[in-house]
């Protein structure tokens, strides 16, 4: 019978850590190149109200399908405007609580210094075999680096060079590792405090691709979860803005 | 239904899986005699590293692979000393990932078929007047057939169904490295469901497929 | 040709040892003969290159196959050699007919000396040849595995107890095929077995190991007189004597076969007159008479000449060796016996032979 009570601490041991939120928790979902940021922000928020937000990070379709089969999530912070949007439309969000909470900015970035020139003409210049895009299908950087390299006529030209990451980190670690000698990257990702942190980037002007919006909702688990809007209310002041900025966002 | 885009990542998957497969019969079986035969100390550390890629995530072999083909990494210095380039985003270098991870399907399978074959009938073969390479061919090969059957199978599956090692080192680039389980995933990522559903459910039956002759054609394969 | 076979060999693992320095006639069976883990099979296996023992040489009518003083070993398919192991293990994936030929076409053609068709008939294997191996019994496996091992035209054959894993019937289905072979072959056999009734009948040469060491090795009468050896034989102490049939008795169905020292009567089991045979005395069908009793049921009763006595295992028996003019015969008998009738060397007696095998 020792057995069995061991086998029951064990499971209410192993079990303690994935318990339902509390009244004070909020379960929230973050695009995967949000991490850095929203770990800083949660941080900060957990100590400014009280509230704790619990974080897990993914890709925006990913979650997609997760909340559409009941994943718990109460906000979500997307890498787009159109997935909050969709939700919202279909009556998995709460109408009314979205909100752009950070612009991401693209980044031509090789981890070579001096690789990339501060206007990026290198793209045009050529001499390199691989670009590294995130699939454009599925990651609004990926559409915006379409974008870009279209409005600079050279899309075609690089076209055969191009290698797709699955998403924007899986971009970055193509560029990192010097297979892909250039690449279309989040600035969020080469910068700290406005300095690159390595290698050589043109920062491409906001002016040549839409906006990436990256919007925050509400969604139906979290209607009426105070800390759900406390956090919502907190990612628009100001200490929260300051942080997102620091990681090479606009808002 | 099927469009041309997930036509040629089929074509792309069988030929990847083929290549594969048959590379891995001509490294897979010296390992696996080398391992069925040999009581140097070496055994066990081999026979782990052949095993890796069993418990291994495939994301971890695929980043490894990444860095180490890259131009920085060591084979990718060889590769390119070799004049043959770097091997990430080309199909050769899904084919060294693939050979890599479906490793152990051919070898464990090898390796098992020749222990089963015992000492007695290389030392009879000897006896006849065979010399080692005459005997691996002429009697351990044919006793040997089970477990090559088992082995081709598997290893073929086994890379049909690779997705983690492709996902790192592949960049998704359509008739070269865009295979039908990333095709799979870039349409649940993009919430085309339904094609998504088309290319799953042909992975499906063709697993099953794959399984069934397994078992049908070589019901004690297993075992052997 | 020097004709015949030396071997040397120290083998030393897990805790078994083999330290044997053989020399073995270039022509006949030799019998290596011992209990179970007596190192007789480590003996054959080391002379066919199958075990490499270290410091070891082999010589098989003047070929040096093996000298580790000079780095030499020749691996064992290099060497011609025949080799019937204990189970047939015959290739399953090869029908009757390609496990035969396996070792026959790897033999360059100049140096095949026996056809296929020589070995099938000699083993009487020809209805079997388009079989696969799991459809046959066990003699027949054996039998074909030791056609396999003829076809290739061997300088020397080794067979390790190649009836042992058969039950009686089986080696009785294979025993006059074996016979044969010693009649036929002009090559050498080395035959391991530990079932005294085998080497009878086979043997030529007997050498008796014993835990890894050669205690006893000369020509088989000879040694199996030997008084020291009866003692590690026990119930199967006895001699075998070679002869030929000189008469036929066909009223009382009886043979009379002549041998070197005298003739014994047997039964008459169909051979001709002329024929080389063997029979097999055992030591405890012999009993001692200081007359010839006229009056007795014995048949057979021979005069000799006491030649040496030992003590046998157990404290009541003696054994008592005799020569009846040149053939040596040995007598279990009691010492109480021994000492009523004042046997000792030299004395002249007469020996009653209750039973006579004929083996072959």
């Amino acid at each position: 019978m020792h057995f069995f009570r061991y086998v029951f601490f064990l499971f209410g041991f192993l079990g303690a850590g994935a318990g339902a939120a509390s009244a004070e928790d909020v379960q929230v979902a973050v695009a995967a190149n949000f991490t850095a940021p929203m770990q800083a922000i949660a941080a900060a928020f957990e100590q400014d109200t009280g509230h704790k937000a619990r974080l897990a990070f993914g890709s925006s379709g990913k979650f997609y399908a997760q909340i559409r089969n009941g994943a718990p999530f109460q906000v979500l912070l997307s890498a787009d405007d159109e997935t909050p949007a969709r939700l919202e439309r279909e009556g998995m969000a709460v109408p009314g609580t979205r909100f752009t909470y950070a612009i991401g900015r693209l980044a031509l970035w090789s981890a070579q210094a001096g690789a990339v020139d501060a206007r990026g003409e290198v793209l045009k210049q050529g001499g390199y075999k691989h670009v590294a895009i995130a699939n454009p299908k599925l990651a609004p950087y990926g559409a915006a680096a379409v974008e870009v390299m279209q409005r600079l006529g050279v899309i075609e030209a690089v076209r055969p060079k191009l290698v797709q990451g699955e998403n924007i980190a899986q971009t970055h670690q193509f560029v990192a590792s010097g297979n892909a000698e250039l690449g279309f990257v989040a600035l969020s990702q080469v910068t700290r405090d406005g300095k690159l942190t390595g290698g050589s980037a043109w920062i491409v002007p906001g002016d040549l691709h839409t906006p990436i919006r990256q919007d925050a909702v509400i969604l139906a688990a979290g209607k009426g979860n105070a800390a759900a809007s406390a956090l919502m209310a907190y990612l628009k002041g100001e200490k929260a803005k300051a942080v997102i900025r620091t990681y090479g966002y606009d808002i | 239904m099927l469009t041309d885009t997930a036509l040629s990542a089929i074509w792309l998957t069988l030929r990847l899986a083929t290549v594969t497969t048959l590379l891995l019969f001509l490294i897979g079986t010296p390992i696996a005699w080398w391992l069925a035969r040999t009581r140097c100390w070496l055994k066990a550390p081999v026979g782990a590293m052949v095993a890796l890629p069993l418990v291994l995530p495939p994301t971890v072999i695929g980043f490894y692979l990444l860095v180490v083909m890259g131009p920085q990494g060591s084979i990718g210095q060889l590769t390119q000393a070799l004049g043959l380039g770097v091997l990430p985003f080309t199909f050769w270098g899904l084919v060294v990932g693939s050979v890599l991870y479906s490793m152990p399907f051919v070898v464990q399978p090898l390796q098992n078929a020749f222990d089963a074959i015992g000492e007695r009938p290389l030392e009879v073969a000897a006896t006849l007047r065979a010399g080692p390479l005459d005997t691996f061919f002429t009697v351990v090969l044919p006793l040997a057939r089970p477990g090559f059957i088992t082995a081709g199978i598997l290893g073929f599956a086994h890379t049909v169904g690779e997705f983690g090692v492709v996902l790192m080192i592949g960049g998704n680039i359509p008739d070269k490295t865009r295979v039908v389980s990333v095709q799979i995933y870039d349409h649940v990522e993009a919430l085309e469901y339904a094609q998504a559903h088309w290319l799953s459910a042909g992975m499906l039956a063709f697993s099953f497929v794959v399984l069934l002759l397994l078992y049908v054609f070589n019901p004690n394969g297993r075992q052997r | 040709m020097s004709g015949s076979i030396h071997a040397r060999f120290r083998v030393v693992h897990d805790g078994f040892q083999l330290d044997v320095d053989l020399q073995l006639p270039g022509r006949g069976v030799s019998a290596l003969f011992g209990a179970s883990g007596s190192g007789k099979t480590t003996c054959l296996r080391a002379i066919a290159g199958l075990e490499h023992a270290p410091g070891g040489h082999l010589s098989v009518n003047g070929e040096v196959w093996q000298d580790d003083s000079r780095g030499l070993f020749v691996p064992v398919h290099q060497r011609p050699l025949g080799y019937v192991f204990q189970e047939a293990s015959l290739f399953p994936h090869l029908s009757i007919r390609r496990n035969l030929e396996y070792g026959m076409r790897r033999v360059p053609a100049d140096e095949r000396r026996v056809s296929l068709q020589h070995a099938v008939d000699l083993l009487g294997i020809a209805p079997l040849l388009d079989r696969m191996p799991d459809k046959l019994s066990g003699g027949e496996k054996q039998r074909v595995a030791i056609a396999r091992a003829l076809a290739t035209s061997p300088r020397i054959l080794l067979m390790d107890e190649p009836l042992a894993a058969l039950d009686l019937k089986r080696k009785q289905e294979i025993l006059p095929y074996l016979e044969r072979l010693h009649d036929e072959l002009e090559i050498p056999l080395i035959y391991v077995s530990h079932a005294p009734d085998e080497v009878a009948r086979l043997a030529d040469h007997l050498v008796v190991l014993e835990q890894g060491r050669t205690i006893a090795s000369g020509p088989l009468s000879e040694t199996l007189a030997r008084l020291d050896l009866p003692i590690r034989l026990g119930e199967d102490a006895g001699v075998v004597l070679e002869g030929e049939i000189a008469e036929l008795d066909a009223d009382w169905h009886l043979a009379r076969v002549a041998f070197a020292g005298g003739s014994l009567w047997v039964r008459d089991s169909g051979l001709p007159v002329g024929r080389h045979v063997r029979v097999r005395i055992l030591a405890r069908d012999i009993s001692i008479a200081l007359e010839p009793h006229a009056d007795s049921s014995i048949l057979n009763v021979l005069p000799a000449t006491v030649e040496e006595m030992a003590d046998d295992t157990h404290p009541a028996l003696a054994l008592v060796k005799l020569n009846a003019d040149g053939a040596r015969l040995v007598a279990r008998i009691t010492r109480r016996s021994a000492a009523r009738l004042g046997l000792r060397p030299g004395r002249a007696v007469w020996a009653q032979i209750k039973a006579v095998a004929l083996v072959g």
